[in-house]
């Protein structure tokens, strides 16, 4: 897919000023706004008509952005862990609409991975994004389910329990479009999220979204040496240092692996999947992602695109109008309906 | 005391009595899955098609086969059926209850068991009719694996035989039972004869007890009251219907589903105009109930104590974001788990006010299956006036038990689907504060995602915001929202359904009930004013918050019993809640909480012994 350009308007005849939302509260340099970023030009770009779409989330850092962008869309910021259930109830109101979900790691891969994992089953026509920064940002740092193996918080705590894939679950329940990207991989976190709005059915975006406030990991993704020097400096509570948000410099070579620096100076491998890879087979993407696991590689790209699995939509047999406004008639049975119950009832 | 000869049939005889006609209770005993069920509800139901008021209640266990199950059937020809506390006629066919159920009769009753139980060397007080099940189901029903399911309904046609039920409308009631299964009607009816000939031929009737014909029951239907709001759902354009499997509730939903199916697809197209969704669990099933009335649904969801429990932090979001959604608790005996099969109304103070911080949702509370399908319309109708979830309080012998009711009226009420903002609106206003009151009544105005117009968003959160719907921690803004919400609570009071009063002329003792309280209440006033002189008044609440008729009918009586079927006296806390002027001494509590259906007995010994009669 193809680079974003920059026409003043799109084919709705609007500048890319008007998808934008209210201004960020989340910390100057996060990757979340990076990300906030490329819903607005990716939205823009395909002039997507903003009433059309719902943005909902559910409760953490990477929850609140939804605020940021898409103001003249519908946005719901729901309870912790269950935006899934009610972006479910919203679709089956009004199955004509677009819904972007925007959680995190916590919302996702904790609290509400009980919703996650069945609305992954049900192939439920939304994007799901998941901001993935392995930690609490919102409460400072606390682990999340994310956290790779032996990280160390400053407090000293060490995460000892083995990370969810997101992404793994996801190909392996029934989400038919699964992706992990970078926040700060502009061009390639564009064009999966083009490919997942293009795409019917549950579309899982994982994106690595660095905290830039707590995220101090030590794994075998992630390096922590430069952090432990500033440590002093990054415990001073109410502190947010400023960071310019991460980007990559050049576009990557699929396969290669590349090295990046975070905010915090712990280091990033990214490795992108090969060109030849075929993201139609379950099997080999549940390998593939494992096997990068345990090289120790951050493996990004699209891995799975399912187009045949019906949606939980089609499943349903719905109207096609959306039921939430069927006109009275139509959601009313005729008195001769209930005089035949009455009747089978005497 | 009379001498009892015991006979050799193992009969006993006591002392001849008064024909005691319509006015008795039957209580059966069996295993539960042995097939029991339909030999009660055919008992039942010919009772019913004999005229003669009556109901029945299922006290099941939370088991699918082998623990003790017992049915109960009262008649009464002044039309008091709620639950008799005292058995009439036993049918025991339980050997592991049979003791202790014979035992716990008043003298005067009757036993019809399963002979080699050898109740009959038990007592000598009641009546005893020796019945050799086994031996007559041998002939009827050559498969021995199916004699387990058929030898229950020989009871029915020896029970017809003592009490003189009409054989054929028992008849008309089996066939009704099985429907198509013709066979199995077959060989069913051919075992209720076995039951009727046999006694006929062998048992010589010494009790009193025995039914006639009446009229009461002319243009009547039997349904149970999960099934009555089934239907209100399905006639009133529900259409996100979500819920997860929880005794008493699960029954809602599923004749929900039936009768959707039925009436609900278009004939045209073949699509459905609503969706049904067993969710993942009960914060799942709030949660896509909260999200379809937010886009526009009629939406709802059922459930029972515990789902109503995890349902808490989603409602409050429904109060706080202000989002119509109608929530039917069919309660079940808490705390905990507790009693999964009995009866309770101990939800009433939870979900008043169901979810942290202040937060304060309407109830309307059914007593009858027809107002099961007329509260679910009006809960309909207010969920989205008023954009807030609404709580509909049945109760476990509502909603399972099967009832007589009269056929439902056909809803012609509009259905209100409250200030709802269209894009021609919007292009008139140029815009809109989603959480002001420009009413006045504390009701702000809402826009449906997909509305398309450019002023139409805004942004649903749970967290502080202003009446622009924007994030806000300022404390005027903080507090103006909540009084704003109180406002509002202060308008559902003037819109709920309002109590039903009955006063008796000269009763300075006034009654407080609500839901299927008002069978045992009814009874004991009756009881009350023919035992001890005690005239009483009764006002039905049906609804929180409660309209000022409640307050009202308190100012007017010298004393007033609150009626709760909960140990903590959960409605008299909302009234005085409600009103906290009231003199403490003013308000007595009538409580019972042992699970079983409420009894008028229980009711009038607790105000007599009150009353210091």
């Amino acid at each position: 897919m193809s680079a974003v350009a920059t026409p003043k308007v799109n084919r709705l005849g609007l500048p890319i000023l008007d998808y934008r939302g209210g201004t960020t509260t989340l910390c100057a340099g996060c990757g979340h706004n990076s990300i906030s970023q490329r819903i607005v030009e990716c939205f823009w770009e395909m002039g997507v008509d903003q009433t059309q779409v719902i943005k909902m989330s559910g409760i953490g850092c990477s929850s609140k952005s939804p605020a940021y962008f898409l103001g003249a869309s519908h946005g719901f910021n729901s309870v912790h862990g269950r935006m899934p259930s009610v972006t479910t109830g919203a679709l089956l109101a009004n199955r004509t609409l677009t819904a972007l979900g925007v959680t995190g790691d916590g919302d996702t891969a904790s609290i509400g991975i009980g919703q996650y994992v069945h609305v992954l089953r049900r192939n439920l026509p939304m994007i799901y994004i998941i901001e993935d920064n392995g930690c609490y940002g919102l409460t400072k740092g606390q682990f999340s389910a994310t956290a790779d193996l032996g990280s160390r918080l400053k407090t000293g705590v060490v995460n000892e329990l083995p990370p969810i894939d997101t992404c793994s679950l996801a190909v392996q329940l029934g989400a038919t479009y699964v992706a992990r990207s970078f926040s700060g991989d502009k061009k390639q976190l564009q064009a999966i999220l083009l490919g997942a709005m293009a795409h019917s059915g549950t579309a899982v975006i994982d994106v690595i979204s660095p905290c830039v406030t707590f995220n101090d990991h030590q794994g075998s993704t992630k390096s922590y040496e430069y952090v432990r020097e500033k440590q002093e400096n990054l415990q001073s509570v109410g502190f947010v240092p400023f960071f310019d948000e991460i980007q990559l410099e050049e576009e990557q070579v699929p396969g290669e692996v590349r090295e990046v620096t975070m905010h915090d100076g712990s280091k990033l491998l990214l490795k992108r999947v090969e060109q030849d890879y075929d993201p139609a087979d379950r099997v080999k993407a549940i390998e593939l992602i494992e096997r990068s696991g345990e090289e120790g590689h951050l493996l990004t790209g699209v891995f799975y695109v399912n187009t045949e699995r019906p949606t939980f939509i089609d499943m349903l047999n719905l109207d096609e109008q959306p039921l939430g406004t069927l006109p009275a008639d139509r959601v009313r049975p005729p008195k001769s309906a209930l005089d035949e119950v009455m009747e089978e009832l005497t | 005391m009379a001498t009892i000869q015991a006979a050799a049939d193992g009969s006993s005889t006591p002392p001849a009595r008064e024909p005691v006609v319509n006015d008795f209770s039957i209580q059966v005993a069996t295993v539960n899955g042995s097939g029991s069920q339909s030999a009660n509800l055919i008992l039942l139901r010919t009772l019913f098609q004999m005229g003669i008021p009556v109901s029945g209640k299922n006290l099941f266990p939370s088991n699918i086969a082998g623990l003790p199950t017992w049915y109960t059937i009262r008649t009464n020809k002044r039309g008091f059926i709620g639950r008799k506390k005292e058995i009439d006629i036993l049918v025991a066919m339980n050997a592991e209850t049979a003791k202790d159920d014979a035992l716990a009769l008043q003298p005067g009753s009757v036993v019809v068991y399963d002979e080699p139980l050898q109740l009959n060397e038990l007592r000598s007080d009641v009546t005893f009719y020796a019945v050799p099940f086994e031996e007559l189901v041998k002939p009827v029903c050559p498969n021995p694996k199916l004699r387990k399911l058929v030898r229950n309904i020989i009871y029915d046609g020896v029970l017809a035989y003592l009490l003189d039920i009409e054989m054929a409308e028992v008849k008309i009631a089996l066939y009704r039972q099985f429907e198509t299964k013709i066979k199995a009607a077959e060989m069913n009816w051919s075992a209720v004869e076995a039951g009727y000939n046999w006694a006929s031929e062998n048992l010589q009737k010494h009790d009193p007890f025995r039914v006639e014909r009446m009229n009461e029951n002319a243009g009547k239907i039997i349904i149970e009251g999960n099934a009555a709001a089934a239907l209100g759902a399905v006639f009133n354009g529900a259409t996100v219907v979500t819920w997860y499997p929880i005794t008493p509730s699960s029954s809602l939903p599923e004749h929900l589903t039936e009768y959707a199916r039925r009436f609900r697809i278009d004939k045209e197209t073949g699509k459905a105009t609503f969706a049904i969704v067993q969710a993942e669990d009960e914060l799942a099933s709030i949660g896509m109930a909260l999200g379809a009335g937010w886009a526009g649904a009629r939406a709802m969801t059922a459930t029972s104590g515990p789902g109503i429990s995890l349902m808490g932090e989603f409602t409050g979001l429904g109060y706080f974001a202000e989002i119509p959604v109608v929530i039917f608790d069919v309660q079940r005996m808490g705390p905990s788990t507790g009693l999964p099969t009995r009866t309770c109304q101990g939800d009433l103070l939870t979900c008043a006010t169901l979810s942290h911080g202040d937060t304060k949702h309407p109830m309307l509370i059914p007593a009858t299956p027809e107002e099961c399908f007329e509260m679910t319309g009006d809960a309909f109708n207010l969920a989205e006036e008023l954009q807030t979830p609404v709580f509909v309080m049945l109760d476990l012998d509502l909603g399972m038990n099967y009832w007589t009711a009269e056929k439902f009226n056909y809803p012609t009420a509009p259905m209100n689907r409250g200030k709802v903002l269209s894009k021609e609106d919007l292009d008139r206003l140029g815009g809109f504060g989603r959480y002001e009151d420009v009413d006045g009544d504390g009701i702000p105005y809402r826009t449906l995602p997909g509305t398309r117009h450019p002023k139409a968003a805004y942004f649903t959160r749970g967290t502080g915001h202003t009446t622009k719907a924007t994030y806000s921690e300022k404390e005027s803004d903080w507090t103006a929202n909540m009084e704003r919400l109180e406002r509002k609570f202060d308008t559902e009071r003037t819109m709920v359904p309002l109590p039903r009063v009955k006063l008796t002329e000269g009763a300075e003792i006034g009654i407080i009930s609500c839901g299927t309280s008002v069978y045992a209440v009814e009874e004991s006033q009756d009881q009350l004013e023919r035992e001890s002189g005690l005239k009483t008044s009764h006002l039905r609440i049906r609804s929180f918050p409660f309209p000022t008729a409640v307050r009202e009918f308190v100012d007017q009586h010298k004393r007033v019993y609150v009626i709760d079927q909960n140990r903590d006296r959960q409605l008299m806390q909302l009234i005085r809640m409600e009103s906290p002027g009231i003199s403490p001494e003013k308000l007595l509590s009538v409580r019972y909480f042992g699970g079983m259906p409420l009894d008028a007995r229980t009711v009038t010994d607790s105000i007599v012994e009150q009353e210091g009669i």
